[in-house]
């Protein structure tokens, strides 16, 4: 499959060169990211998710190593609007993101600057506000926003730019789980329908259960890469780094160990109902999950 | 004697403009010194508003505040102790770092205070032990640090000043697991020691269901529900309903409803729960000698 973005033992430093410059951050990170795929990016509070995800838009430079996006080096400057053409990203915190004074304006911001013609900004703000329910707030200001709003609506400015890879920084933290849900839904929808890559960087196992591929970062390495059928599978290496499993996966784990013979790799509420359904009606096990497990 | 309470409390957010918004809507509540209440419901339900009242952070467009017995906005109160009282954790840290470096940050509340300077150090180190930052942390800004870290640095300058009721909105949004299970395992020491009463808003089913005595659930600016959360997390349809869900392994326990398997009358709210009453229904049919 062709590559979108490549990292090739990338470090970095904050302040690179410069009197108060860092720790390493980044210790050799390479990592490739196929058109299409949807990834996850897991990992303990500071082991340089952020960081890495933010060398994907060229916001930061690697202090030592290359990253390509779509075969552009991000250290040629010339590339810059051409590689942000192409990457979308959503932050962490929603407030480093709005910036306009009214929330249509705010969705709008990045289509104004790739030179989009009005109607065509006017109905992609509002689409992109409809799919995240904040149609009714298109003229508030962000500061007048409650937590989760300002979190719909800063996912509905990267929607509307309709990039091909959009880098998802804990979208849903401050959502409810119905928010949650539909943005889930939304990115899967993405990734299925329109073929968007998707970088997602949560903390929420039973999110990253549903990407194609999980990435595990510790101390600004790579530690795990993976499906999640495998990575989730080793409950004990998962908690180890300061992570979690699915809430069903520790349940298989633990009964597991009390010697019922259930699969390591369930992955949700469903598969586990299956699994111990299956057990308590002794049939063989055909969750098939073991089997399944690189589909 | 209750701790907090709001009697009739209303706050509409910019009266007389177009974008006049009820977010308190006529709020009755009545929390009991010691409680570890958890506060949730959807996006924009009211729940930071409301909480910003009970420290005094928001005034009540209509209604009363009382915190100890006492109208925290009667004449002669001291507004200042209120904030000293009521601890209040930001949904988000950005709002509250502003120092230049953390260790200032997080001695900011117990300086206020009044506190000697020994007495400063020590309650900053032990806060900064409570959320598990490292020293090497200490003299760096506090808006150079990851997003979990900017966190932790916002609970540690709460809990310096060790609030007789501690209120955290979000605490765990962007928290690694690990450090999110220290942290409420941290909370909750702190509410069993010092008797404090708590107050957690938070959208993780799951963590609800693991520390809360009483749960309080908003809609639409009003109170749907007060009550515990074994009770509540039983209403799972109507949860649902209002964009809010249950537990990950209690949803289990309704699918296994569904196909006929009733396992446990209550269904289980955390992990080690249902995996003990997975474990006592197969004892139970072993012993009934259906295999
Ligand atoms: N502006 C900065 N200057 C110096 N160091 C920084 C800066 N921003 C982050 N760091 C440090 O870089 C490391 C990686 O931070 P990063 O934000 O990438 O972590 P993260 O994995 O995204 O964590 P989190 O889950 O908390 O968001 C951390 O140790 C952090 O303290
Ligand atoms: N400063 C403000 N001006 C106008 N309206 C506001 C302001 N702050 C909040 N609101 C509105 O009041 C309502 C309640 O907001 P609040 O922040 O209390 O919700 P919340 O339950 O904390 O939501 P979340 O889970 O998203 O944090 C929302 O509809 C919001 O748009
Ligand atoms: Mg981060
Ligand atoms: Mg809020």
């Amino acid at each position: 499959m062709e590559t979108l973005i490549e990292t090739k033992d990338v470090s970095f430093y904050y302040n690179f060169g410069e009197e108060n410059q860092s720790d390493e951050i980044l210790h050799g990170v390479s990592l490739s990211i196929p058109k299409g795929q949807f990834i996850a990016v897991l990992g303990h509070n500071g082991s340089g998710k952020s960081t890495l995800a933010k060398h994907f838009n060229a916001i930061y430079l690697p202090s030592g190593g290359t990253v390509y996006v779509d075969g552009l080096d991000t250290l040629e400057e010339d590339k810059l609007f051409e590689i942000r053409r192409r990457i979308g990203m959503v932050f962490q915190n929603p407030d480093n993101q709005l910036v306009a004074t009214v929330v249509e304006e705010d969705v709008a911001f990045a289509l104004e600057n790739l030179g989009v013609p009005p109607d065509e900004i006017r109905r992609r703000v509002d689409e992109a506000l409809q799919t995240v329910r904040m149609s009714d707030y298109a003229k508030h200001a962000p500061h007048q926003l409650s937590g989760g709003q300002k979190q719909r609506v800063a996912i509905a400015g990267v929607l509307a730019m309709a990039p091909s890879c959009i880098v998802f920084d804990e979208p849903t933290a401050m959502l409810d789980p119905q928010g949650r849900r539909e943005v889930m839904d939304t990115i899967l929808d993405l990734s299925r329908q329109q073929g968007t890559t998707i970088v997602m960087i949560t903390h929420y196992m039973d999110e990253a259960a549903l990407a194609d591929r999980v990435v595990v970062m510790d101390d600004g390495r790579i530690l795990l890469d993976g499906v999640p059928r495998k990575v989730f599978a080793d409950v004990e290496l998962m908690k180890s780094v300061g992570l979690d499993v699915p809430q069903v996966t520790d349940l298989s784990f633990r009964l597991r160990q009390k010697g019922i013979p259930l699969p390591a790799d369930v992955l949700t509420p469903e598969e586990f109902a299956d699994a111990l359904v299956a057990y308590l009606e002794g049939a063989p096990d055909q969750g098939g999950t073991q089997e399944t497990g690189d589909a | 004697m209750s701790v907090v309470k709001v009697e009739s409390l209303s706050h509409v957010y910019g009266k007389g403009t177009p974008f006049e918004k009820t977010a308190v809507d006529g709020v009755d509540l009545e929390i009991q010194q010691g409680e570890f209440v958890g506060v949730i419901g959807h996006t924009g339900s009211g729940k930071s508003t409301l909480i910003q009242h009970l420290n005094g952070l928001l005034k009540p467009t209509q209604g009363r505040v009382l915190i100890n017995g006492k109208d925290i906005w009667a004449k002669g109160a001291d507004i200042r102790r209120t904030r000293f009282e009521v601890g209040l954790v930001f949904q988000y840290p950005e709002y509250q770092l502003f120092e230049e470096t953390v260790y200032k940050d997080i001695a900011f509340g117990p300086r206020n205070m009044g506190l000697r300077e020994e007495e400063i150090r020590d309650a900053v180190a032990d806060a900064v032990r409570f959320v598990g930052l490292k020293a090497k942390h200490m003299e760096r800004s506090p808006f150079e640090l990851s997003g979990g870290q900017k966190r932790r640095v916002a609970i540690a300058g709460v809990i310096a000043m060790r609030p007789q009721v501690l209120i955290l909105d979000e605490p765990t949004a962007g928290l690694d697991p690990k450090g999110r299970d220290m942290i409420l395992e941290q909370i909750k020491r702190y509410h069993e020691q010092t008797g404090s009463t708590v107050l957690l808003v938070s959208h993780s089913m799951e963590d609800i269901a693991r520390y809360t005595t009483k749960l309080l659930v908003m809609n639409h600016g009003r109170i749907f529900a007060y009550d515990e959360p074994q009770n509540v997390f039983a209403r799972a349809d109507e949860l649902i309903a209002l964009g809010l869900d249950v537990p990950q392994v209690t949803h289990v326990f309704s699918l296994l409803r569904q196909r006929g398997y009733e396992i446990a009358s209550k269904p289980p709210l955390t992990v080690e729960e249902a995996s003990e009453e997975i474990l006592r229904y197969l004892m139970r049919r072993k012993g009934n000698g259906t295999c």
